[in-house]
């Protein structure tokens, strides 16, 4: 069969979601952001929520998330982005609220306000971007770096003695009550990234059910940062992320 | 039942990060040896015979650059 006779308007099985802007993205080649970012918006389309939903963009890569998502956003100051979710969604009950944050962000400047917000158990969406380093002002450590993983700034590796030891901030957030929902996935491969949206939508679901905090950790890829290709980068993670963050369910209730 | 598909790349749009060429099971994506108007090389259909339209190299495309079409044939 020729190939002109398959792309058809009816054969399509796959595309762009509307949800996400022309825009092209500023990422790097390969970077997962681009890919979250899409499973987002799939989640958003699917559940027909794009007019209720408000992202919280956080400092970082992702802070210029609100060109490439088609909703409203706000964007925090650095670390801040769980306090500002914690306002938008108490004053606007009926909304969708997430926010979306690196590793930096997360577990480094914000991590009080992290903590709080999911012991609170308000009602929000943490989506977590792991990358075990600083990607944005170029590849320095990060709480989350791995012990003898060499940054910017630790370049014989990161020494536990000098350092302090790599914060997991998802098994700590998994032990407050005011979490519902606490998962750790990838988006390396199409599988990955399906069960990712799944988590994705669940962690919606249950924002609207007013069942607590959900709590997303993405374990991805930060390719310039480590200086691999995208391919290899999404293998070195395999191989020395996927030990150290293991992928699944901390907490589902 | 068999599935035939075909994908179509927005070239300008595409960055040529190769993960969909690492994410197809039946190796029909490939990058192109010429390149953008950006430098980079573009995921293209190298064997369009063996795409079955499974999606896996839409779903992990971080710049949404790739549609995908399927028949039953």
């Amino acid at each position: 069969m020729d190939v002109n006779e398959i792309i058809k308007p009816e054969n399509k099985v796959y595309g762009k979601s509307p949800v996400l802007t022309d825009t092209v993205m500023h990422y790097c080649p390969g970077c997962s952001h681009g890919t979250i970012h899409k499973l987002i918006a799939e989640v958003i389309e699917e559940m027909g929520i794009q007019e209720k939903t408000i992202g919280i963009s956080p400092v970082g890569c992702a802070v210029f998330a609100y060109n490439y998502l088609h909703i409203d956003w706000q964007q925090a100051a650095h670390g801040r982005a769980p306090a500002l979710a914690t306002a938008t969604k108490r004053l606007y009950p009926d909304k969708y609220v997430f926010t979306y944050q690196g590793d930096g962000d997360i577990a480094a400047i914000g991590t009080s306000e992290t903590i709080h917000a999911c012991n609170r158990g308000e009602n929000i969406v943490v989506i977590f971007v792991n990358n075990a380093i600083y990607g944005m002002t170029g590849g320095q450590m990060s709480p989350l770096t791995l012990e003898g993983q060499v940054t910017a700034t630790t370049p014989y590796g990161r020494r536990t003695d000098l350092n302090g030891y790599p914060l997991k901030i998802t098994d700590l957030v998994a032990q407050l009550e005011g979490t519902c929902y606490v998962t750790r996935q990838s988006v390396q491969t199409a599988g990955a990234v399906r069960k990712a949206k799944k988590a994705v939508r669940k962690a919606f679901e249950n924002s609207a059910n007013g069942k607590g905090t959900s709590f997303i950790e993405v374990v991805s890829s930060c390719n310039s940062g480590w200086k691999l290709t995208p391919v290899a980068a999404n293998k070195w993670m395999e191989e020395n992320l996927f030990p150290f963050y293991p992928l699944g369910d901390l907490k589902d209730k | 039942m068999a599935m035939k598909g075909a994908i179509v790349v927005d070239r300008e749009r595409c960055k040529g990060c190769g993960v969909c060429t690492a994410n197809c099971p039946v190796q029909v994506v490939a990058l192109t040896k010429e390149v953008n108007s950006k430098g980079y090389p573009m995921a293209y259909m190298a064997h369009p015979e063996a795409c079955t339209g499974c999606t896996n190299c839409a779903t992990v495309c971080p710049d949404s650059v790739i549609t995908v079409y399927r028949v039953k044939v």
